[in-house]
């Protein structure tokens, strides 16, 4: 197959920029905060781009660059011991927690001083102090575990919610199904979250979905309502969290949320993404979450030099995090064999 | 002391459990009020209510998905797949999520759980709904596995299972429900990777677990008659797994069978073996013996089932064609 095999399909353009979306009533200091989590999440994403072309990441690694304003407005939305759980595309979701940049990088260089000391990868990453419940590699598999603790917070009066990100392609697994129906008939506090960015690996999902909307199209299934945003606009995104958000914690169920984004990048390391239509590929360029905020902050009088002070400290941030997990040493051999089990060892005899 | 089934055993475990922890929890399709397929769950439901004995839908990823949801955040479970068979439609959820989560996140993430599943054959159901799935759990890091053969080995399984913090699969033997059993009254607590010596014996150690520890025991009186003194050991757990006990009894009898009732390709038996065979080396007098149900689906009419599973006489059979 050539690689650039659906690249002569007509592009799926961005929406329409919602000019309202200025207007929203949320505080400058949040809008602030906001955009400093954008440019947190693209610095390390690229960041991260550049570690592998160094071959100092190992292995596979799935970048969400395009993609930041979905965590970053879920992120800012939560509550501290709220519950996350993405998929492999897990980066921005762990750091939008408050995870150290330092503990990401690292964990993707395999070194001792990664969030898992090297046990996990880029895949995997977990950060349970900081509500981020794990990073799983198998398509739709976190859906049912969000149920979980969103089930055990029911039962322990915690009002906490749990937020699960997936993608569309994992719209069309039965795990997203199975998962969707029981935390309806259970009312449970999770909000289900589909990154659309319009493919699944390769393939534009719209050639292997039945219905227009992966997952909004779907809600109605399960007695929920129909929610599509737009994934770049981390104002809408911001919004659209808080009320699903604050409806779980008051008790009223679950809610799927479709947030249609797009990679700037390939599917993962190795993938040139040779197979999207460019005028595609240009259109969402120009409805990149970064510069569509950027453009509204000015619009709203936020000064171009607190904008660039933001982006400059994010930067030194990075470059620190970069330092200090390039100075980890790589773990000790004896990690090979712990916790497995709670007795922290990997003994199945004796 | 009061005589239970095998059957009620597996409730009056989880109540003493249940009583013991207010936080545990169950899930299951048709535990409550139905009391579970094979009426295992027969009370609970009456005297812990819809939120702690719920109903599901079914949704086998669901279920073992809000289990190991529940479980990592704090809560406890006791988690039904009705039958083992049923266990490949989630054991994505088991085997890579439930088992490797402690793994993968550093330990991070706790798994205090229970997967509860009937095993096993004698109902003739045929090849969907009889497996001895054991040896699938088994070979995954991360799980422990038990099966216990008698009402107060359930009972003390079970409490041990759900108060250890990884996360168990235990099977519970179809064909063992309507058995009986002395249980003490009070608390019955059991210890996980301890074999227990059923027979004592001095010429040949059989190791069975479940339906096969009632029928190793049956062998062992025939080939008592004969003059062959079997030693009969019931594994109960097969992670851990006790093979001081096993060793310690080899190296008395020297010669070992295992009679298994999954399929003999990669059956637990064989890691048996081949332990022994590296550990026990020099106190064998004799070829380690697997009597085990040949690799094929399990058949569903009576004397096919009965043809595949290994019987007593095959025991003694294999036995006795292997004696000097
Ligand atoms: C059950 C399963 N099937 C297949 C894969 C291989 N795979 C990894 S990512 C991926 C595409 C997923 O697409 P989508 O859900 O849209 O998420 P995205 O990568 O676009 O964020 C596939 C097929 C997998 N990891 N798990
Ligand atoms: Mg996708």
């Amino acid at each position: 197959m050539p690689e650039n095999h659906y690249a002569d399909r007509p592009p799926r353009t961005p929406p329409p920029l919602n000019a309202a979306n200025a207007d929203l009533n949320i505080d400058r200091e949040v809008r602030l905060q906001l955009y400093r989590r954008l440019q947190e999440l693209r610095q390390v994403g690229n960041r991260l781009h550049e570690l592998f072309f160094q071959n100092l990441v190992r292995g596979t690694s799935h970048l969400s660059l395009g993609m930041e304003a979905v965590s970053a407005g879920f992120g800012a939305a939560m509550r501290n011991d709220d519950y996350s759980l993405a998929t492999y595309r897990g980066h921005a979701h762990t750091l939008s927690r408050g995870a150290s940049m330092e503990g990401v990088i690292a964990e993707l260089l395999g070194r001792d001083n990664g969030l898992m000391r090297g046990k996990g990868g880029s895949m995997h990453l977990v950060d349970v102090e900081n509500g981020m419940l794990g990073s799983y590699g198998i398509v739709g598999s976190n859906l049912p575990i969000a149920n979980g603790a969103a089930w055990s917070a029911q039962l322990r009066g915690s009002g906490q919610v749990t937020v699960c990100f997936f993608g569309d392609g994992g719209a069309n697994i039965g795990a997203f199904h199975e998962a969707l129906n029981l935390a309806a008939v259970w009312e449970l506090p999770v909000v289900f979250v589909c990154e659309n960015n319009l493919y699944m690996e390769y393939t534009p999902i719209d050639l292997v979905t039945a219905v227009e909307h992966p997952a909004a199209s779907r809600a109605s299934a399960y007695g929920l309502e129909e929610i599509v945003i737009d994934g770049n606009d981390v104002d809408e995104v911001y919004t659209c969290a808080q009320r699903v958000i604050e409806r779980a914690r008051a008790g009223a169920g679950p809610s799927l949320v479709e947030a249609i984004t797009y990679r700037l990048g390939g599917h993962s390391r190795a993938d040139m993404a040779k197979y999207r239509p460019e005028a595609e590929v240009e259109a969402w360029q120009g409805h990149d979450a970064i510069e569509l905020y950027h453009r509204r902050l000015l619009s709203l009088g936020v000064g171009e030099a607190e904008l660039t002070a933001v982006a400059t400290d994010v930067a030194a941030q990075v470059n620190a995090a970069t330092d200090a997990a390039k100075a980890g040493p790589p773990p000790p051999l004896e990690e090979v064999h712990t916790q497995v089990f709670a007795d922290g060892g990997s003994s199945w005899r004796n | 002391m009061a005589e239970l089934t095998y059957r009620s055993a597996v409730a009056h475990g989880i109540a003493q459990e249940m009583r013991r922890d207010p936080s545990l929890v169950m899930l299951g399709e048709d535990i409550g009020p139905a009391g579970g397929v094979f009426k295992t769950t027969v009370g609970l439901w009456d005297e812990f209510g819809p939120e702690r004995v719920r109903d599901t839908p079914i949704s086998e990823q669901a279920i073992l998905g809000a289990a190991m949801g529940a479980a990592m955040t704090g809560i406890p479970v006791v988690a039904e797949i009705m039958f083992s068979d049923f266990l490949p439609v989630c054991f994505d959820i088991l085997s890579n999520e439930i088992a490797k989560a402690r793994y993968m996140s550093n330990g991070q993430l706790a798994m205090p759980l229970v997967v509860r599943c009937a095993n096993g054959s004698g109902v003739r159901f045929g090849a969907q709904h009889s497996q001895s799935l054991e040896n699938w759990c088994m070979m995954v890091p991360g799980l422990k596995v038990v099966a216990p053969s008698t009402p107060v080995d359930m009972v003390g399984l079970m409490a041990a299972a759900i108060r250890d913090p990884d996360p168990v699969v235990l099977f519970e033997h179809k064909s063992l429900m309507a058995s009986k059993g002395e249980v003490p009254d009070g608390e019955v607590l059991d210890t996980l990777g301890t074999a227990r010596t059923v027979r004592p014996g001095t010429d040949v150690t059989i190791v069975a677990l479940a339906l096969m520890v009632p029928r190793a025991l049956e062998a062992a009186e025939i080939l008592a008659q004969e003059g062959i003194s079997a030693e009969v050991i019931d594994l109960r757990s097969l992670v851990p797994l006790d093979m001081a006990s096993i060793l310690e009894s080899v190296r008395r009898t020297s010669r070992l069978v295992t009679v298994e009732e999954n399929p003999q390709l990669c059956g637990w038996g064989a890691e048996i073996a081949s332990i022994v065979a590296h550990e026990g080396f020099w106190d064998l007098d004799g070829p380690v013996l697997r009597v085990t149900t040949p690799h094929v689906p399990l058949p569903a009419a009576d004397v096919l089932e009965d043809e595949a599973v290994p019987s007593v006489d095959r025991i003694v059979d294999t036995i006795r064609a292997n004696w000097d």
